[in-house]
């Protein structure tokens, strides 16, 4: 095993990029964000990479920036949170429609209002239809593998998009843990170099981008969107098997925790999963059988391998840390719900937004209520809060 | 492997270290080969409010990540906090306190009352404030509570601890303050008095 260094989310995020050098990054700060590219920019400044570094003046400037260096063929990056994705999402889709594959940490956080700077996943779930790959984090060593990883994903010659990695705010972004790196050597080569199909600036070959299409060819652009994401089920799954072979830590579309044998299961998004592991020990230590099935990939969304891994779960919880206004439930829920083809209970658990805490007791009482459920057979479709301060 | 686990609780006030202490004792339990997670409470730090650190040291991997309810120890960086419900919260009679205090523990023992009143753990009395303006000039009890930390619960090895502050604080703040700190961790490690 390497040495496990200590770092925290935003050190990690920090860390993979300056281990790629990627060619470009365009720098904004936001809270819980802004220590990951100060710890970058500060590697820019002292020469360990020779990434143009391009300060701008908003999170809208710094996606055209991206938008402008990929486009010209440049390893692309910025990081970003909350109201600063938000602002930025007018050029998000420009650039995942142009199949310009930025890579992006996101650090989870509420979105405004009321202000509050605390982790829930308001914010990527905005951008959830934007085309971008969204890639969640369970702790600050998942941050470090699937940055690296992420660029091999989006640069892949049938996948090209663009790839944010969800990282949640302050309890991955602000926690020091350690972590394994594989360094700037076996990340570069891992990597490799970028060579972008078109670029913008070469003049022996000159194309044009952003054109206007009409009715003509429009619709055929978004469905070929569509197929890159298709294509990047696959591809996700190859590299980070490749990446295991490097590392002995392999990656896939979800991670099963005890879920072979399990009556009861969690499904849920970044950090809450491996509170919810540890909840899940603590039930079957009481005789209960539960699992966890942690999603990494939110899109592509892999529902008929999700639906397949908890088809023998007699009653299942979906998380989530998001909320959609109009439908009792949260987007996780209604996508895992479109897939579920009769059998498990499902309930909708929505929790921790604003950073409200989430505890292995919470999630013990969940599965003790998945275990009632599963008895009664109560039918799905059942809309819960977690802590909620009201009643 | 709960019994393996070991969870530090800090309180302090914005300013003096209570951050900086959770991580760095978390980062000397990583130097010894163990698990471990240091972090701040998650939201604004406004400097003398009340604010939270958290330290996790463990022989197997942690997969925890929420703020600890019920914690083994914990650190009072400022006594003027005690009588807060947070300082107490979900500790029992084998939670260990370390108070830094000018008051002995028993008059200290007092004033720390755990739910309905019922008496709480061990308590670790130190004057790290005082300590922190004898060796560093200033008042910054951090480093000293680590010190009677490590005397009341062997977390971390001090030398472990020594090492690394030397490694840390040499580039950044010089020699005069690395000898600073190991005196006043030293110090609080010999001069911490128990209940």
């Amino acid at each position: 095993m390497n040495k496990r260094v200590p770092l925290t989310g935003n050190d990690a995020g920090a860390e993979a990029l300056k281990d790629v050098n990627p060619d470009v990054a365009a720098v904004f700060p936001i809270t819980p964000q802004t220590e990951l590219m100060h710890q970058f920019a500060s590697y820019v400044h002292d020469g360990v990479v020779d990434t143009e570094l391009i300060l701008v003046e908003s999170e809208h400037s710094a996606q055209s920036a991206c938008f402008g260096a990929a486009s010209a063929g440049a390893r692309t990056v910025t990081a970003t949170s909350s109201q600063g994705l938000l602002l930025m999402a007018e050029i998000c889709a420009i650039t995942a429609a142009t199949r310009l594959p930025v890579v992006m940490p996101v650090v989870n956080r509420a979105i405004s209002a009321p202000v509050n700077i605390g982790c829930d996943h308001s914010d990527s779930m905005f951008l959830r239809d934007a085309g971008w790959i969204q890639l969640y984090c369970e702790n600050s060593q998942e941050v470090y593998d699937t940055v690296v990883q992420a660029f091999r994903i989006g640069e892949h010659k049938d996948v090209l998009l663009p790839v944010m990695v969800c990282l949640d705010g302050f309890i991955i972004s602000h926690t020091m843990e350690g972590v394994e790196l594989i360094g700037p050597e076996a990340a570069r080569q891992f990597v490799g170099e970028y060579d972008a199909a078109f670029r913008l600036l070469d003049t022996a070959k000159p194309i044009t981008v952003g054109p206007l299409h009409l009715t003509d060819y429009y619709f055929e652009c978004k469905r070929q969107v569509v197929e890159a994401m298709a294509t990047a089920r696959r591809v996700i799954v190859e590299v980070g098997k490749e990446y295991g072979r490097l590392t002995g830590r392999e990656y896939a579309l979800f991670e099963p925790y005890r879920l072979d044998d399990a009556e009861v299961a969690i499904i849920a998004l970044g950090s809450t999963c491996g509170t919810a592991k540890v909840a899940a020990d603590r039930a079957r230590e009481k005789g209960l059988r539960a699992g966890v099935l942690k999603l990494r990939s939110f899109r592509p969304f892999p529902g008929e391998e999700i639906a397949e891994a908890l088809r023998h779960v007699g009653a299942v919880a979906v998380l989530d840390r998001s909320i959609s206004y109009g439908l009792p439930g949260g987007p996780l829920f209604h996508e895992v719900r479109s897939f579920a083809n009769g059998g498990a209970v499902l309930v909708s658990y929505v929790y921790g937004l604003g950073g409200r805490d989430i505890t292995p007791s919470d999630l013990q009482c969940v599965f003790a209520e998945l275990a009632a459920r599963r008895q009664s057979g109560e039918s799905d479709g059942v809309f819960r809060y977690i802590g909620l301060r009201e009643s | 492997m709960a019994s393996e686990l070991i969870e530090i609780r800090w309180h302090g006030r914005g300013g003096q270290g209570a951050k900086t202490a959770a991580q760095l004792v978390a980062q000397v339990a990583l130097e010894e080969g163990r698990f471990s997670q240091g972090f701040p409470e998650y939201g604004p730090e406004r400097m003398g409010a009340p604010i939270r650190g958290f330290t996790r040291v463990s022989d197997a991997p942690i997969r925890l990540h929420c703020a600890i309810e019920r914690p083994d120890v914990v650190v009072v960086l400022d006594d003027t906090l005690i009588g807060m419900p947070s300082i107490t919260e979900g500790a029992d009679h084998k939670t260990i306190f370390v108070i830094n205090t000018m008051l002995a523990a028993s008059e200290i023992g007092d004033k720390l009352k755990g739910a309905g009143g019922k008496p709480v753990g061990t308590l670790y009395c130190i004057d790290a404030t005082t300590i922190s303006i004898d060796e560093l000039g200033r008042p910054m009890p951090n480093t000293p509570m680590i010190g009677a930390l490590v005397k009341a619960t062997a977390c971390i090895s001090i030398s472990a601890l020594k090492k690394d502050i030397q490694k840390k604080f040499l580039a950044k703040f010089g020699e005069r303050v690395v000898r600073g700190n190991i005196r006043a961790i030293e110090r609080a490690y010999e001069e911490v008095q128990t209940s």
